[in-house]
């Protein structure tokens, strides 16, 4: 009681310090901490979910695995054509269902092992025997988008598998047979998910045990903390607390050595807090850029890369809501009075551009040879007289709370887009909603929704991962039932022949816009930054930029 | 004493079992689920559908109830619906961040709020008593995220003096052992990193201090005019102690009752994470992740973090209640 209590805190704080100072070991190799120069920090807007990348769909995920894992065939740089990965090339069967890949060789793993035909099997075989919860949709998403199901499938709503067999004829040749004719093939195997892993690491760390309960999924140790990959960068931590992932260099990599020897993914979740880390020199580039930034940052000498357009807004318009809505006058009305490029013009990022179709002209089977529906209240006016829908009122839902890349600012939009209807007297009846969970369960279920808008990012450059994924089957989301179209995509996508399927997709697009189920809107090319100093990357439309060519000035 | 707080602890359990109930009435009638965070646009009503199933989202919400409480007892939080990690986890990587935040933003706001709002008292009617209790005003009205905003663009972005954002420099390559990363770098004699952790709460710490900081200058302010108008300092003036006796045993002393009350509340609601502060510093804690939870639907994340959140406020109001008989004598607990 008598020493005055201050000193007696410092006393006791000093005294506390003294005594863990040094109790645990620095693991800190002497190597560490080089150059900053060496070592580029990247702000990304979220944690990555799972390091193995079958198991990924988010972005950030994908990001780092296009780092440290490789594909058998992968996208051009800056591009979506298919070009060499890890197999150098490959041909399809005269039935077009077996597919030869020729391997690379003299590729090893991060750790040791050699890459070859068995280990492609073994990726393979183990995807297509996935068992228990790793055939979960949230576990394994991309492979049933792409494969439909399992050799076994637990699930009875699940499809069929696309795919049947691998058989590695020899080190370098594997042989890859599917049960029919797919137009993604070879196109989505360009996927991270299709990432080639080593079986050796695979098996160390137990990869395919997805354990827990059903409702309390576990990851294998695999999955979180020993991805093994070919690609120049190899994973070395994963740091939760201080939400930053580090990958390194692959000193060993069969191809270009990466430039930097350090990269770190650092999560920053909001926007405008990344532009102050940019300019503050925390980071030194960072994703997701928000439209009105674009110019301003390039102004101060900021690198900053537009990614070609590769994505799609689009107006929904539901057949089910409505009843108006299903006779095909009132939807072309619609499409006429909405001033698409006013919209571009003013609410999009620089770059971008209204939409004839709904996906990008830079994919195969684009056509722009379909019926346009320029800007025209008169023609919309006259439309809706014809439909006897003069005093037409709309339940239109847009997201509150969200920026997708393909619509940085959907109120705006709404905004916009509802003033065009009501100049040609449609009434609207807006419905703000939640983005996740309430926007999307409210427009994609059920059919109370008359107008909404939503968008989609390409995943690899293939017509069907657009076009088929919105208009293949009946949809909640459309609420209509055109057999006819249907039956269109399935011939489109089981014909082998590359040219006669791009004729296909040619008139599918023109066949949609006839049918007109919505009103495809903008492809706007999201951007990405880096600091002044940094350079060697391009910037790509999925999104896959290659960190091993960065470098600083 | 002892009795006392076993009697405290062992009333922990009716109200989690309480707030437990509550919680899960309330998760399960918001609506939507995880599957729709998980699955994005591109979902379909048969992968969300499958996704329930998978999560046992179907079943009904008794069968749930007891399947969370089965787990609860085994102390197993479960595992994040978003991330696949064990809540557990999850928690001991954030909630050290929210830990050293809440230490650092409580540190200045008593190290400074106390000698304020005594000085004011003592100074009643003068400058800085008008100015410490206008000052307090603004630091009550300013919101948090604007003020983190504003000392970000000017001592991160423009001077360039502190960092912007995280809790620590990621190129130093620091050990991890508790995830409390001052201590670590103490711990592991890696004085850099833990110069640096300090460092980065800086700023968020004077941000997240500046309302706690006017609340206390405000209380002991009031506590202190208070107690000086008391018989008994007239007392101890008038048998002659010295002014600095007076002030440290007689006044500050019996002024600080309800301050310490008020550093204990302010203390336990930083400790259930500031949000806005957290997000703006990119500052890995619990408040930004538990506010995203809530957009995922992570049940598991929601209900085990709002479950270990309440342990603590009830662990630092213990403490308060305790703190009562070290400053006052005459309050015993029984």
């Amino acid at each position: 009681m008598r020493a005055p209590r201050p000193k007696v805190a410092i006393a006791a704080v000093a005294v506390a310090a003294l005594a863990v100072a040094g109790c645990a070991e620095s693991d800190r190799d002497s190597g560490s901490g080089g150059s900053k120069k060496d070592t580029l920090v990247f702000g990304v807007a979220g944690d990555p979910k799972v390091l193995d990348p079958s198991f990924a769909s988010d972005g950030e995920s994908l990001r780092v695995a296009r780092q440290v894992f490789e594909t058998l065939v992968r996208p051009e740089e800056g591009g979506t054509k298919v070009t060499p990965g890890l197999a150098e090339s490959w041909t399809p069967d005269a039935a077009g269902t077996t597919w030869t890949f020729k391997l690379r060789s003299g590729v090893k793993f991060h750790d040791g092992s050699d890459f070859n035909a068995e280990a492609v099997c073994f990726n393979f075989n183990r995807w297509y025997n996935a068992k228990g919860l790793m055939q979960s949709p949230d576990v394994t998403a991309y492979w049933q988008d792409v494969m439909g199901g399992f050799a076994k499938n637990e699930n009875p709503d699940l499809p069929p598998s696309l795919f049947k067999s691998c058989t590695a004829k020899d080190a370098t040749t594997v042989d890859l047979a599917f049960n029919r004719v797919s137009s993604k093939i070879p196109a989505a195997l360009m996927l991270p998910s299709f990432s080639m892993q080593s079986p050796k690491a695979l098996q160390q760390y137990d990869a395919s045990n997805v354990t827990g309960t059903a409702e309390d999924i576990k990851y294998p140790s695999y999955a979180m903390e020993h991805p093994t990959g070919t690609g120049p960068f190899k994973f070395k931590a994963w740091d939760v607390a201080n939400k930053t992932l580090t990958i390194e260099r692959n000193d060993d990599y069969y191809g270009d050595k990466a430039k930097l020897k350090t990269i770190i993914f650092k999560t920053i979740s909001d926007e405008n807090a990344r532009k102050q880390a940019l300019r503050s020199g925390d980071i030194q580039g960072y994703d997701l850029v928000g439209p009105a930034d674009v110019e301003p940052l390039k102004k101060e000498g900021f690198n900053v890369l537009t990614r070609p357009a590769f994505n799609i807004l689009y107006l929904a318009i539901n057949q089910k809501g409505n009843p108006k809505l299903a006779d095909l006058k009132v939807r072309q009305a619609i499409a006429y009075a909405v001033n698409r490029q006013a919209l571009v013009d003013s609410k999009l990022p620089p770059g971008a551009k209204v939409a004839m179709n709904f996906m990008p002209d830079t994919v195969e089977g684009w056509n722009g040879d379909v019926t346009k529906y320029d800007y025209n209240p008169e023609k919309a006016k006259q439309l809706l007289a014809e439909a006897g829908a003069t005093n037409l009122t709309l339940k239109f839902h847009y997201p509150t709370e969200v920026t997708r890349p393909y619509m940085p600012n959907p109120k705006d939009i709404f905004e916009l887009l509802s003033a065009d209807l009501k100049a040609v007297g449609i009434n609207v009846q807006a419905i703000p909603l939640k983005w996740s969970p309430d926007y999307l369960n409210a427009t994609t279920s059920g059919s109370k929704h008359d107008l909404h808008f939503l968008g989609w990012t390409g995943d690899y450059g293939d017509a069907y991962n657009f076009i088929g994924t919105f208009f293949d089957r009946p949809k909640d989301e459309w609420g209509f039932n055109n057999a006819a179209l249907f039956a269109q995509f399935k011939d489109a996508d089981t014909t082998a022949d590359a040219a006669a399927r791009t004729e296909k997709y040619k008139a599918l697009n023109k066949a949609i816009m006839d049918f007109l189920p919505g009103v495809p809107i903008s492809h706007s090319p999201p951007a990405i930054v880096f600091g002044k100093d940094v350079t060697g990357i391009k910037a790509s439309p999925l999104t896959d930029e290659r960190y091993a060519t960065a470098e600083f000035k | 004493m002892f009795r006392f707080i076993v009697r405290r602890l062992l009333q922990l359990i009716p109200t989690l079992f309480g707030l437990s109930v509550l919680l899960f009435i309330w998760l399960h009638r918001l609506p939507g689920g995880p599957e729709t965070a998980i699955l994005g646009e591109r979902g379909t009503p048969e992968t969300r559908a499958a996704i329930r199933r998978n999560l046992g989202l179907d079943e009904p919400i008794l069968v749930q109830y007891a399947r969370f409480l089965r787990r609860m007892i085994r102390l197993d939080l479960g595992t994040s619906t978003g991330t696949k990690r064990a809540v557990t986890t999850e928690f001991l990587e954030r909630f050290p961040g929210t830990v050293e935040l809440t230490v650092m933003a409580m540190v200045l706001a008593v190290g400074l709020g106390i000698p304020l709002g005594y000085l004011a008292a003592r100074r009643r009617g003068r400058f800085l008593d008008h100015a410490s209790v206008g000052g307090s005003l603004i630091g009550i009205c300013i919101p948090v995220f604007f003020l983190a905003y504003v000392l970000k663009a000017i001592f991160a972005e423009n001077l360039g003096w502190f960092p912007s954002s995280g809790r620590q420099d990621p190129t130093i390559g620091a050990t991890r052992v508790t995830n409390f990363f001052v201590l670590d770098g103490i711990m592991t004699r890696e004085w850099d990193a833990a110069a640096d952790a300090l460092w980065h709460l800086v700023l968020p710490g004077i941000a997240l201090a500046s309302i706690p900081l006017a609340i206390i200058v405000r209380i002991t302010r009031a506590s202190v005019l208070e107690v000086l108008n008391e018989d008994f300092v007239r007392t101890a003036e008038a048998k002659g102690l010295t002014e600095r006796t007076v002030r440290r045993r007689h006044v500050l002393r019996n002024a600080m009752l309800p301050v310490a009350t008020s550093i204990g509340l302010q203390t336990g609601l930083l400790l259930s994470g500031a949000v806005l502060t957290e997000t703006v510093f990119a500052f890995s804690g619990i408040g930004a992740f538990v506010a995203e939870s809530i957009s995922q639907r992570d049940y598991p994340v929601l209900m085990g973090f709002i479950m270990i959140i309440a342990v603590v406020y009830v662990l630092v109001n213990l403490l308060v209640d305790l703190s009562y008989s070290v400053i006052d004598p005459r309050v015993r607990v029984r």
